[in-house]
This record gives C-alpha cells, sequence and structure tokens, in this order.
C-alpha cells in the first residue's frame, strides 16, 4: 500500500479515519439488528465483507426483520446498489491505472464515501491516493463494527436499547445528501408517502418496491440541466 | 436469512460496481438511467424510514420510534455529527421506552 507514503496520504487518513469512526457505529447496529433479524455471525460478516454498501446491507436486513419476503429484501437491496454502477463511472479513470487485480479489488471499494472522498480531488495522482487510504480504511471500519455488532448482538434485545430505531435514524443521516435536489425531494416524498399508504394492502416489503418507483422522477432532466443543454431552444 | 440469499446479494452489488468502474467504465451509460439511478436511494431509504418508524408488520405504530426519528432529523438538519445523529435518536428512544 504505497498510497499510504504519498506526500498527502495524512490528510486522507485523518479524514477517512473520521468517516471511519462512523462507520464502526453504523455497521455495529447493522451487526446486531443483522443477528437478531435471524442471519448468524458468520453470514452477517460475510456480507459486510462481499455486499459491502451499507444501504443495501441495511435495507435487506430492515424488510426480513419486519416479516418481508425474501424476494422484496433481495430486490430492495439491489435497487439501492444501483448508484454504485454511475459512481463506477466517475472512478474508472482512478482504478485504470492499476493492473486488472487492483481494478477488481478497488471496485468493491466504490461506494458513497469513497466517491465523495475522491470527488474533492483534482489531481489523478492524488485522486488515486484518495480512493485507496479511503478505500482501505472505510473498509476496514465497517468490517470490524460488523463483527462487534454481531457479536455483541447474540446476547442483547435490541429494543431494550433503542436500536430498533438505529434503522430509521442511519438512513435519516444517509438520506441527507440526497435530498439537495428538488428531484431528490420528490422521489423522498413519494417514497415516504408510498410506503407508509400501501403498508395495510400489501405483502411486507412490497410497498418498499413501489417506493423505488420514485427514480422516474429522474426521466424528465431536472431544471438546472435543461437551461444548459437546450441553448435557448423552446 | 440463508447463504444464498447472502451471496446473490454479494453477487449482484459487486456485479453493479464492477459495471460501472471496470466494464461500461469512460464509455456511455445513457444519462437517463444514471439519473434515475442516483434518485434511488432519495426514494427507497425514504421509504424505508416511513416503514421502520410508523408501521409495525401492516398496521400502523406511532411509539418511541417515532420520537427517535424526530431527533435524527432534527439532528442531520442542523448538520451534527453522524455519531451524533445515532447516539441522540437511538438514546432517545431508549430512554422513552425507560421512563414511559
Amino acid at each position: 500500500m504505497h498510497h499510504f507514503r504519498a506526500p498527502d496520504a495524512r490528510r486522507f487518513i485523518s479524514a477517512s479515519l473520521m468517516i471511519g469512526i462512523a462507520f464502526v457505529i453504523f455497521g455495529a447496529s447493522f451487526g446486531v439488528l443483522s443477528v437478531s433479524a435471524g442471519a448468524s455471525v458468520a453470514q452477517t460478516c460475510a456480507m459486510s465483507l462481499l455486499v459491502f454498501t451499507g444501504a443495501s446491507q441495511m435495507s435487506a436486513v430492515s424488510v426480513l426483520a419486519s416479516g418481508g419476503t425474501v424476494a422484496s429484501a433481495f430486490g430492495g437491496a439491489v435497487l439501492l446498489s444501483g448508484r454504485n454502477a454511475v459512481y463506477g463511472l466517475a472512478m474508472s479513470p482512478v482504478l485504470k491505472q492499476g493492473s486488472l487485480a487492483s481494478r477488481l479489488l478497488g471496485a468493491q471499494w466504490v461506494i458513497d464515501e469513497t466517491t465523495a472522498v475522491v470527488s474533492a480531488e483534482t489531481d489523478p495522482a492524488t485522486r488515486r491516493t484518495a480512493f485507496w487510504i479511503s478505500g482501505a480504511i472505510l473498509y476496514a471500519s465497517w468490517n470490524i463494527g460488523t463483527l462487534l455488532g454481531a457479536l455483541v448482538g447474540s446476547s442483547i434485545n435490541p429494543s431494550d436499547f433503542g436500536l430498533d430505531s438505529a434503522f430509521p435514524v442511519m438512513f435519516t443521516a444517509m438520506i441527507a445528501p440526497h435530498l439537495r435536489t428538488s428531484t431528490g425531494r420528490k422521489a423522498a416524498l413519494f417514497g415516504a408517502v408510498a410506503a407508509v399508504a400501501l403498508a395495510p394492502f400489501m405483502p411486507i416489503g412490497l410497498p418498499i418496491l413501489v417506493s423505488a418507483l420514485g427514480m422516474l422522477f429522474g426521466i424528465s432532466p431536472a431544471s438546472g440541466e435543461q437551461t444548459v443543454t437546450t441553448d435557448g431552444a423552446p | 436469512m440463508s447463504w444464498t440469499f447472502v451471496l446473490a446479494l454479494a453477487a449482484c452489488a459487486y456485479g453493479l460496481k464492477l459495471l460501472g468502474a471496470v466494464i461500461i467504465g469512460q464509455r456511455e451509460m445513457p444519462l437517463v438511467v444514471q439519473r434515475c439511478l442516483l434518485l434511488i436511494p432519495a426514494a427507497l431509504l425514504a421509504g424505508l424510514i416511513a416503514k421502520d418508524t410508523f408501521t409495525t408488520g401492516q398496521h400502523y405504530a406511532i411509539d418511541a420510534r417515532a420520537a427517535g426519528l424526530a431527533v435524527a432529523v432534527l439532528a442531520t438538519w442542523r448538520k451534527l455529527p453522524f455519531v451524533v445523529v445515532i447516539v441522540a435518536g437511538v438514546g432517545t428512544t431508549a430512554l422513552i421506552r425507560v421512563f414511559v
């Protein structure tokens, strides 16, 4: 990991450690809730190691914990991970420099937070340093947190500690950056209303998939983009 | 939860990362597809928040979780650190359970 010895490595190490602290806590909460939803410690850790995209993992466990079908838990989790494909487009120049093996490993670390850290930089070499350092630290933090949570989760009742509100609380922190645009807010409003309004009438887990249809607000370009691209045409 | 579920989810999640970062790379993905994919978290996370706070199974419920969410929304809106958001939100739910 020569990136840890790069000139501006220290800056990315401290920034990543700050996010890493949150990741340990998020991961631990996920670990507790995953085990109490019926997953084993090994399955819970395998999810964090192999899936490594927090919102999808939490979504899957949340739907299963409330009694939803496996299909709807799976569908929601996969839909949520679709955004990583878009982040990957932006990250591909960063990964292109390395060997195939490093690109295959790097792809696993393409998530919201590494994309955010890299996107704040412009110099290609600095971007690579930012990606590999934040990826390594966040991957470690998320998995350490998960293991700790999964071990503790086997011996406590989550709702005694208010941990049944941990998912909505963590989702609130995670959704904030997605509400900066008006289409984001419309999609969120649609998603929330659909999930609550349809709950009594549909099998558990299905309303969440209807919520996802809020993504269709993306079909028409946002007004800001339109003024850039239409070039004065009506 | 089954191992099939864990491994299938891992394959799909990694496949989507690979699709963007390595397979498509700097070639084109239609803008409309990108916009829709990037809107999924707003729509789905809002749905999950609503479900996890206001329903239990197929029934509506307003309980200590709603208070925890209210505190978390406030803390997020005030741009407090993640750790504070989680501890304040979960702590509120726990305290209400103890005292009410």
